[in-house]
């Protein structure tokens, strides 16, 4: 009894598997649909004047950013901690009844709460801050799904085996208090049903309606110590989590330093949340803030590159298997894009640089390039390391997973450049003046010019798009196949031709 | 201490709170209460300017527009004066944007009229050639909420006292009132009236007839908000 190895009980984690699939799917289709109205506006009324309300751009919008951040990222994070977590504290989900059922209703939860984001969104129920767009009763169901996300993490801790929390867990917990914290304080906001009227009226119009507790400047300042902490807490921390567990796995090799995950952790931890004052440049925030973002903006390359540096140098001696096996393939392209990213970053972050980038594609390319290089990659991955481990099934098709590979990989180059290329020529354009002192474009000038980078960028999400469809296809085949693999596998992931 | 926390999961939570928490603590603190201060001049928004909000938010225009004139010649010559923490004083939420997929509104009630505005909503190619921007038809047909609107007032005056119905500085040393109703039915009524004011300059007629009704489409609000943009 003693000697059997742990059977893990990868229950939730599948169905989280699923909703990582299908939200992508959803989330990138839009992005594509978005990416296209700006080259071609004729597809705003893509399905007619009468539905021109719910498929026009900036209704829709939202919708990219959320489903993409909260459907696909979140899910890949469950997912993944629904595997990573068992395995790393060495105890199975199906040892407590009650860790079980918390999974499984943090599951239905938050489909609950998927559903009611994508209605009150096409409807245009929304605070209009980014990435915080719920109304008051939206976010309390995320905040209850959230707490069952906690107590899944530190219920499944609390019965641990492994006494000592590996490198995975540490990020996991920080997703959990990064996101709690930042998620509170920047939805304070008080329903509007609470106002009574001097006749004695209350409860007057839209009962989900808020305001923001927080005016003006406060409100911009807690919203993006918000934004892009959301960004650190959701599309750094957890997939450096997944990184630090399924790198090492699939490749046969051990971290390459402890120490250096020391120093990038807490790094991390201590620097990035002072960074949210660079999207506030030449704002009316005070100046020391700005100054603030961007000096740690800058120092912040440390702890990023910390990570990004002991991953790559994990491969030491190992490159051989980069060739062999798309899946190290995305893990290491991941690393790099994610390594680019946080230069990127901090480049743009730079108060004359920002001067120019800011309001411009040029952001939009950075968000990109991270989110679908780095984010994207790392959790396909993941998923595709999974898959062979809780279905007992090899991968199915080893070409279709390299194609998809150097297909998304076009994409996200496509994607990147074109919007380097929009945003710093629309940047250039917007502070050129003429030899008399006058503004040399009008504004529409500095729209039209930028119509070829729109329509590259949209190849470019089309192709991402297409590789995603393939990812989803062969998962799909695997999830179906007749299942071979019956004992526990060791690093490399089985996949079929 | 590293390997210690790494075996004691509560006090490593602790320690990354911490550590999390430090940088909002002395960053948005020291200047809270001075940032929400408003500049002279600055008005809160009236029942029909805020259902205009309600549009401008609803239809997630600060996707593509900013409201924030940075401190560059280049933005002042194109925009107006720069921005002023203090104007933005009952904004909630603020609406800075993060992209200029279109131009900045911050100041266009200065040099946008209302005619203009029904123009550019209707169809935004016959008022500005070759714009990407697609037409808002459906404001000229749905109903504003300006019940919504009103509860947002009395909210504001309750909970942050938005000085409604009382004298507010102006840049000229007079003194400006923003009436807020005392009931349902009063501040209807006064939206109503403000809406007047805007369809007299606008064309289309079902607009009209629809505000003649006592019904205010959702453009008129908008019109009515983006005109108080200056």
């Amino acid at each position: 009894m003693e000697n059997r190895p742990l059977e893990y009980d990868y229950t939730v984690a599948k169905m989280f598997m699923l909703t990582t699939i299908v939200l992508g799917i959803v989330g990138m289709l839009v992005g594509v649909i978005l990416a296209f109205e700006l080259a071609f506006p004729s597809i705003n009324t893509i399905l007619g004047s009468g539905l021109a309300e719910y498929t026009n751009f900036s209704r829709l919008r939202p919708l990219h950013t959320d489903a993409v951040i909260f459907g696909f990222t979140l899910s890949g994070i469950f997912s993944t901690w629904y595997y990573v977590g068992q395995r790393v504290l060495k105890v199975s989900m199906a040892e407590s009844g009650l860790l079980m059922f918390l999974g499984k209703l943090h599951f239905w939860l938050y489909l609950v709460g998927v559903a009611a984001v994508v209605v009150s969104l096409l409807a245009g129920v929304t605070t209009s801050k980014e990435y915080a767009e719920f109304e008051w009763p939206i976010d309390i169901a995320i905040v209850v799904v959230w707490v069952i996300f906690g107590m899944s993490i530190f219920g499944l801790i609390g019965i641990r085996r492994e006494k000592s929390l590996y490198i995975s867990v540490w990020y996991y917990i920080a997703t959990f208090l990064g996101i709690a914290m930042l998620y509170l304080f920047n939805n304070m906001e008080i329903p509007t049903i609470l106002g009574t009227s001097a006749a004695g009226e209350s409860g007057i119009g839209a009962w989900y309606h808020s305001v923001s507790m927080y005016a003006g400047t406060n409100d911009a300042l807690v919203e993006w110590w918000y934004g892009h902490n959301a960004v650190a807490f959701g599309f750094t921390v957890p997939i450096v989590a997944m990184i630090y567990y399924f790198l090492p796995k699939e490749s046969g090799q051990a971290i390459y330093s402890y120490k250096l995950s020391l120093l990038s952790f807490w790094g991390l931890m201590f620097l990035y949340l002072w960074a949210g004052g660079h999207h506030l440049l030449y704002s009316t925030v005070p100046d020391w803030m700005q100054t603030m973002g961007s000096i740690f903006s800058i120092i912040l390359i440390l702890p990023s590159w910390g990570s990004a540096i002991n991953m790559l140098l994990t491969m030491k001696g190992e490159w051989q298997q980069v060739a062999a096996s798309p899946l190290i393939k995305f893990m290491v392209l991941g690393s790099t894009f994610y390594m680019f990213s946080t230069l990127e970053g901090p480049i743009q972050a730079i108060k004359s640089v920002n001067a120019i980038a800011h309001f411009t594609d040029w952001i939009v390319g950075h968000v990109h390039d991270g989110v679908l290089g780095w984010v994207g990659f790392m959790i396909m991955a993941a998923l595709f390391h999974m898959a062979p481990r809780v279905f007992k099934r090899e991968i199915y098709s080893k070409s279709l997973m390299a194609s998809q590979f150097w297909i998304q990989t076009v994409g996200v180059v496509l994607y990147f450049t074109s919007m380097w290329i929009a945003g710093i020529t629309q940047g250039m354009m917007w502070r050129a003046h003429d030899e008399f002192g006058n503004l040399a474009y009008s504004f529409i000038d500095t729209v039209t010019v930028l119509h070829p980078y729109y329509a590259i960028r949209g190849v470019g999400g089309l192709l991402y798009l297409t590789g995603f469809l393939m990812f989803a296809y062969n998962m799909y085949k695997t999830m179906s196949a007749r299942p071979v693999e019956e004992s526990e596998l060791q690093s490399a992931s089985p996949m079929g031709a | 201490m590293f390997h210690w926390l790494e075996k004691n999961p509560f006090f490593f939570a602790v320690g990354v709170f911490v550590t999390i928490a430090f940088a909002g603590l002395v960053e948005i603190l020291p200047n809270f209460a001075e940032q929400s201060r408003p500049v002279i001049g600055t008005k809160p928004y009236s029942t029909l300017e805020l259902a205009g909000r309600h549009v401008y938010i609803k239809n997630s225009c600060n996707a593509c527009h900013s409201q924030l004139v940075r401190p560059f010649k280049s933005e002042t010559d194109r925009y107006g004066h720069y921005s002023l923490s203090g104007e933005y004083a009952y904004d909630r939420p603020f609406l800075w944007g993060s992209k200029r997929t279109g131009p900045d509104l911050m100041r266009v009630g200065n040099y946008r009229t209302t005619d203009w505005h029904e123009n550019h909503m209707k169809s935004p190619a016959s008022v500005v050639p070759n714009s990407i921007m697609p037409g808002y038809a459906w404001l000229f047909t749905n109903v504003a909420d300006i019940d919504t609107a009103y509860a947002e007032q009395l909210t504001v005056a309750q909970f942050f006292s938005v000085p409604y119905n009382q004298p507010v500085p102006m840049k000229d040393g007079s003194t400006a009132v923003v009436k807020m109703g005392s009931s349902v039915a009063d501040a209807n009524a006064l939206a109503l009236a403000e809406a007047k004011v805007i369809v007299a300059d606008m064309r289309d007629q079902d607009v009209k007839d629809a505000v003649a009704s006592g019904k205010i489409p959702e453009i008129v609000a908008l019109i009515a908000y983006l005109n108080s943009l200056k």
